[in-house]
């Protein structure tokens, strides 16, 4: 059971490397941010998975809680930074 | 190996291959548009279907519990904040690709930056 665990890790250590291509090379800003999330979501799979294999998924779970929510309070954060408030204000005023 | 031990197994395969799809979208699809579908979907069934061969492996405990909310947590928000990115994307010019001619306007959308991004096939 452990080695198929071990198996597994492994390949999800190469899945997660996967879009480290779009991080370095994506020819936008927001293609490297969606590789970004891509990579912290998986990577909340192979912490669980990791915590299975020590026998402390008590201790890792927490981890793992955190690392979602930062996760995604950080994507939302950089999604709001770098929208566009004058072109919301430009349609609420043509609208009216 | 007990039956619950054959059925962790083979979520957690079957969570690493949805993975799986999910990076080769990212990394293959034209576009960075059609490159959200891939991180927001594939990626939130295969982690569900991981951590939930996780949670049988486990049993009825506070950790499977955990893993649980986990689980809700993601799917609630992962395809939010990729619809937060791809709105951010939109709001601020990044033209979608596809084959036909240039969008209508839309007065939600920014003047385009001048060279158009490229689609990076």
């Amino acid at each position: 059971m452990d080695t198929a665990f071990a198996v597994i890790a492994v390949v999800l250590a190469v899945i997660i490397a996967i879009p480290f291509y779009r991080l370095v090379v994506g020819p936008t800003l927001f293609d490297r941010l969606l590789g970004a999330g891509a990579i912290g979501t998986k990577t909340l799979v192979l912490i669980c998975l990791v915590g299975v294999m020590y026998g402390r998924l008590d201790l890792f779970i927490d981890i793992t809680v955190a690392y979602a929510v930062l996760n995604f309070i950080g994507n939302l954060a950089i999604a709001k930074y770098f929208s566009n408030p004058k072109a919301e204000e430009r349609a609420m005023e043509e609208a009216s | 190996m007990n039956v619950s031990e054959v059925l962790a197994l083979v979520l957690l395969a079957a969570g690493a291959f949805f993975l799986l799809i999910g990076s080769i979208g990212v990394v293959r699809l034209p576009d960075f548009y059609a490159r959200t579908h891939a991180t927001s979907k594939s990626d939130t069934l295969g982690l569900m279907l991981a951590l939930l061969g996780l949670g049988i492996h486990e049993g009825i405990t506070l950790n499977s519990a955990k893993l649980v909310v986990v689980v809700v947590f993601v799917a609630l928000t992962n395809p939010v904040g990729t619809h937060a990115l791809a709105r951010a994307a939109y709001q601020s010019g990044l033209q979608p690709w596809f084959v036909g001619g240039p969008l209508p306007e839309d007065p939600t959308r920014a003047e385009p930056a001048g060279d158009e991004p490229e689609g990076g096939r």
